[in-house]
């Protein structure tokens, strides 16, 4: 059991007034709220100990330097990965994936096969199509089926000797669906293949075991999970990143510059490059710190408690459709009105103070399957409640009654 | 009447509303109520896309003023183009090439014209005017 009335003092923003009402923040799959024991860890980094890193003898350095590190380690144990060098900083998912992307830029080559879901946030799809296009590899896509779930015989028959890469989502940000990616993994690995897989949705709700799930690269956001914004993380395997060439060139990433050779730093420098979000880094490994006091078990059981009573309530609605049924799915509720745009539904629940997030979700394909505009996305946290929920419902009553 | 005169006009219409909800039912009720454009100039040329709801602008010369139409495929951002096809059309190119919007901020919509809103309006109110260049042109 949660205490929620504890939880939800550690988060300063949830005091807060939109529009004179109390925020109900329901956008959390856009971005998490951030927690004081984490905004504490980013104030002393800045009052007491900010200085570059790996470069100086002070200690100020040598402080930020060891914070750092250590925050690579909580990270490396969070994730189960076997090496600390095997995480790399990055600003985030999207970096994460264009890192892995620039890498397979040199091994991959012409006729070589990608695979992709249907699921996917529509800018990761981009540098795989920009890396198809220049090679002349193929891009493939897993489809998915009405219930927004992919169609796993269909991926069975996309696979083949020629396919070097998968690359899927382990929850789908527009509709919540957890998909099964110890089974895509495993065959991915049948022929050949590497996978990564893009966790940002994934971890705020889930521990992911990446040795267990054997999975090649996995990537994640820490502003989903309690963390800053601009930072997050590549897991790879050590082999794997060994392979890959350096993404940027750069301080920290030589261990020698001549004009001749430049020879290049062991992981993980050899990935990043410039100096990091030092503060970020270690304010990533405070939230993680956060999250595990709490727990992934009990976060998981509560969200799913309010995803049941979210789902049951809403649809009390006439009118109401949600997409996105698949049986496994996290605290996300994408849903419209009968005959009303959802940019409508969200504008007058943030007269109400309700934030929600509407549109496309960055995932195009999606909507156009289901021939709609958008839907409005309710995504809950663990730091909400029932009562906010209630106020989600009453607010969707209103704007039917206003808008209809 | 000329553009300021109308902007007068809809300031004192809306600050006979109490709260939000009237101003927002007022406007939701001129997006249901108006046709605001002609069927066949719902075209893809037409369209200017605001990432969540899309927008449609039309213009006519009229004589020596500008005739627009317009139209969005959601309620509430159909209700601000209402308004705002009523302060700017039927004028000259040249009052609405000098025109502002600022009456928008005193009706307590100003959260509308954001230039990150993504519903369409910033660049509809850009579009209204690059008309207003181009039929000023040809009037010259
Ligand atoms: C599934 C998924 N992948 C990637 C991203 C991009 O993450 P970031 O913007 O932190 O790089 C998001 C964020 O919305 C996401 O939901």
């Amino acid at each position: 059991m949660l205490d929620l009335k504890k939880i939800r003092a550690d988060f300063p923003i949830l005091k807060r007034q939109v529009n004179g009402k109390p925020l109900v923040y329901f956008d959390n799959a856009a971005t998490s709220q951030t927690p004081q024991q984490v905004i504490d860890v980013i104030v002393d980094y800045y009052s007491n100990y900010n200085a570059n890193i790996h470069r100086g003898v002070h200690a100020l350095s040598q402080e930020a330097t060891d914070k750092y590190e250590a925050a690579r380690h909580t990270i490396q144990n969070h994730f189960n990965a076997k090496h600390a060098h095997e995480i790399i900083y990055t600003s985030g998912t999207t970096e994460s994936i264009n890192l892995v992307a620039h890498g397979f830029a040199s091994i991959l080559q012409k006729g070589d096969e990608i695979i992709v879901s249907a699921l996917e946030h529509h800018s990761n799809i981009v540098p795989w199509q920009m890396l198809c296009e220049k090679i002349g590899a193929v891009l493939k896509v897993i489809p998915m089926n009405q219930d927004g779930a992919l169609v796993m015989a269909e991926y069975d028959k996309l696979l083949n000797n020629n396919t070097q890469l998968v690359f899927v989502n382990h929850i789908s940000n527009a509709l919540g669906t957890i998909n099964p990616i110890e089974e895509i993994i495993e065959k991915a690995h049948q022929v050949g293949a590497a996978v990564l897989i893009d966790g940002a949705q994934a971890c705020p709700h889930i521990k992911p075991d990446v040795q267990a799930l054997d999975v090649d690269f996995y990537v994640a956001s820490a502003h989903k999970m309690c963390g800053p914004t601009g930072v997050g993380m590549l897991y790879g395997k050590e082999a794997w990143l060994n392979k890959l060439p350096p993404y940027q060139g750069g301080g920290e990433m030589i261990a020698e510059v001549s004009f001749d050779k430049t020879t290049y730093a062991g992981l993980p420098h050899k990935m990043e490059a410039g100096t990091p979000n030092i503060c970020g880094g270690i304010a990533f490994g405070a939230a993680i710190d956060y999250m595990n006091a709490i727990g992934f078990d009990a976060i998981a059981n509560y969200e799913h408690e309010l995803l049941e009573y979210a789902t049951k309530s809403l649809l009390e609605i006439e009118g109401l459709k949600i997409y996105g049924t698949a049986k496994n799915k996290t605290s996300v509720i994408s849903f419209n009105l009968d005959g009303i745009h959802p940019y409508d539904v969200g504008t007058i629940l943030d007269k109400l103070g309700i934030a929600v997030r509407t549109g496309h979700h960055c995932a195009q394909p999606i909507m156009e399957y289901f021939k709609i505009p958008g839907t409005v996305r309710a995504s809950f946290a663990f730091y909400n409640t029932k009562e906010e929920i209630d106020a989600l419902v009453a607010g969707v009553k209103k704007a039917k009654m206003m808008l209809s | 009447m000329n553009i300021q005169e109308v902007q007068n006009e809809i300031i004192e219409e809306f600050s006979m509303f109490e709260d939000w909800e009237e101003r927002y039912q007022y406007m939701i009720d001129l997006g249901k109520s108006l046709p605001l454009i002609e069927e066949q100039y719902k075209t893809e040329d037409n369209i200017i896309k605001g990432c969540q709801s899309k927008v449609w602008v039309h213009a006519e010369l009229k004589e020596d003023k500008i005739a627009f139409t317009a139209d969005s495929d959601a309620i509430i951002t159909k209700g601000i183009i209402a308004i705002l096809i009523r302060v700017f059309s039927n004028q000259h190119p040249k009052d609405i090439l000098e025109a502002n919007t600022d009456f928008i901020d005193q009706i307590g919509l100003k959260e509308h014209l954001s230039p990150t809103r993504a519903n369409g309006l910033v660049s509809m109110i850009k579009q209204l005017k690059l008309y207003a260049i181009a039929y000023q042109t040809q009037l010259n």
